[in-house]
């Protein structure tokens, strides 16, 4: 399964603009490079754009302008293996979950035996692992997402777009997920676009927290996050990290009451 | 086990009302009009007397029926895979299965018997075209009803489109299938004793109800005639028994039309 020594890949996005039709722009002239391992985090007032930008960067949508390049490669090509996990948990309600996990596996023709083994590990990663036999419809909302995160790994995935994956979660489960979202990264490393609502998400999981603004949507700022890794429940409880949610904090809110005027 | 009692009593009183009302009713009718109405005793004494001829019909029926309702099943799935490929596929094939259902299934009838003969072949024809329409249209609106953030999942697995087909859009449409399949089931008999009716043949013991119907009514055979409708309802009842039973075991693990199961 995962291969320890895969490397994560870098996201390179230069003046990329994208409108529907002939709608407003949505998205102008993003420009913003990732390291190998980022984990980036975007937060911005909703209409900003960023589940955009994330399709752009998934291939899912063309692009108006500008270039997108994950390893050097456009997206929807050539380019290392990306996952996507949706808002919601998008599993398909009439297979199990072992099979929910297996379908990537399955649609690119890798081996049985291969399959089932990498599925048993992807379940036991998110603790699913005696799940494996249920039906998406018999799990909570948080087991469905964790089983929509274990399908995302199952590539082994070199990069990995996340739109507001728990937003629907209460903050416990949310909580428990974010945790575990960064355990998971322990035992192999991506680089990572999370799109979220929440500042604390943002400032827990990320090394790099993109704000963006709407009307039309493009980076307004972007924040370092400076808190070392391993990051743990009890990250949230020092002054660092609430200094760096506040500044988050006052950061957004400048940039609503810009968009306001 | 209250719910179970209740679910088996209620039809049986039911019935019990029913057949008591039939009884009141012929009890009451005046002594001109008596023939109308056979006392229900009689009907049951016409299936004594004729159960052989009965079963043997009511078999042709039911085989013309399932021979109609598969392969209605199986074409108007291919055709639905077809029209949910384009638009344009669909906007050419639409009208024409519109004016197939529309068909006046007893005009064919004679046209049918020329083409394919009296009796099984025709009636299965007939049992099919009725069958065809409520499948396809549901099936092909499951396919093209897809939820789209499936489809971008599949997209970005890059899924070739026979997968995109065979591992989400035919399952994804399962549901809608079986809700035309249930309107088919219960068209298939009515299909088959119409078709029957009109195109049937007493040629090697291959009279169904519908022969039965034409032969009893030149005779006011009164109780024959009912009981020859109530086999007709048992054999539609039978067919919808038996896709519901299908519809559950392929949906009820998952499907939000079915209870939750407690896990």
């Amino acid at each position: 399964m995962p291969d320890p020594n895969s490397s994560p890949c870098a996201v390179e996005i230069t003046d990329v603009s994208k409108q529907f039709g002939d709608g407003p722009p949505v998205l102008t002239g993003i420009s913003f490079g990732t390291a190998p391992g980022d984990f980036v985090a975007v937060i911005g007032p909703s209409g900003c754009g960023k589940s955009t930008l994330l399709r752009l960067i998934a291939g899912l949508s063309p692009l108006s302008r500008g270039t997108i390049k994950v390893d050097g490669f456009p997206p929807g090509g050539d380019e290392p293996e990306t996952a996507f996990v949706f808002q919601e948990p998008t599993l398909l309600p009439w297979s199990r979950v072992a099979a929910n996990v297996e379908l990537p596996l399955r649609l690119r023709g890798v081996a049985e035996a291969k399959r089932r083994q990498t599925v048993q590990i992807c379940l036991e990663r998110v603790r699913l692992g005696d799940r494996a036999d249920a039906f998406p419809r018999q799990l909570s909302g948080g087991q469905q997402m964790r089983v929509s995160i274990a399908r995302a790994l199952a590539l082994e995935p070199k990069l990995l777009l996340l739109d507001e994956p728990f937003g629907a979660l209460d903050e416990i489960t949310r909580n428990h997920l974010n945790e575990e979202l960064l355990a998971l990264r322990e035992h192999t490393a991506w680089t990572a676009f999370f799109v979220t609502h929440s500042i604390m998400e943002a400032v827990f999981l990320a090394n790099r927290v993109l704000v963006m603004s709407a009307n039309p949507g493009r980076i307004a700022h972007e924040v370092k996050v400076d808190l070392p890794y391993p990051r743990t429940a009890a990250t949230r409880e020092t002054t660092d990290f609430h200094t760096i949610a506040d500044k988050l904090s006052r950061l957004l809110h400048s940039v609503e009451e810009e968009a306001k005027s | 086990m209250k719910g179970s009692t209740t679910r088996y009593l209620a039809p049986v009183l039911s019935a019990a009302v029913f057949i008591g009302g039939w009884y009141a009713i012929r009890a009451g009718l005046p002594t001109e009009k008596q023939f109308m109405l056979p006392w229900p005793h009689d009907v049951a004494q016409a299936f004594a007397e004729n159960w052989q001829t009965l079963l043997q019909a009511s078999l042709n029926i039911a085989l013309g029926a399932a021979i109609g309702l598969c392969s209605a099943t199986m074409v108007a799935v291919l055709m639905a895979i077809l029209m949910s490929l384009s638009g344009f596929i669909r906007a050419s094939l639409y009208p024409h299965l519109m004016a197939l259902q529309m068909m006046p299934v007893v005009a064919l009838a004679p046209i049918l018997v020329i083409w394919v003969g009296p009796g099984l072949p025709s009636v299965s024809i007939i049992t099919f075209i009725i069958c065809f329409f409520p499948i396809v249209v549901n099936t092909t609106q499951g396919l093209i009803s897809t939820d789209r953030k499936l489809v971008e999942l599949f997209a970005l697995y890059r899924a070739s489109r026979w997968q995109q087909i065979t591992r989400l859009r035919l399952p994804a449409a399962m549901p809608y299938f079986f809700t035309g399949l249930r309107i088919s089931g219960i068209l298939a008999s009515i299909g088959a004793i119409v078709g029957d009716f009109s195109a049937g043949s007493s040629a090697n013991d291959g009279a169904g109800l519908g022969f039965l119907v034409i032969i009893y009514g030149a005779q006011f055979k009164m109780a024959e005639l009912f009981a020859t409708v109530i086999s007709g309802c048992l054999i539609g009842f039978v067919f919808v028994l038996i896709v519901h039973r299908v519809s559950w075991f392929c949906l009820h693990q998952w499907h939000d039309s079915y209870e939750r199961s407690d896990s």
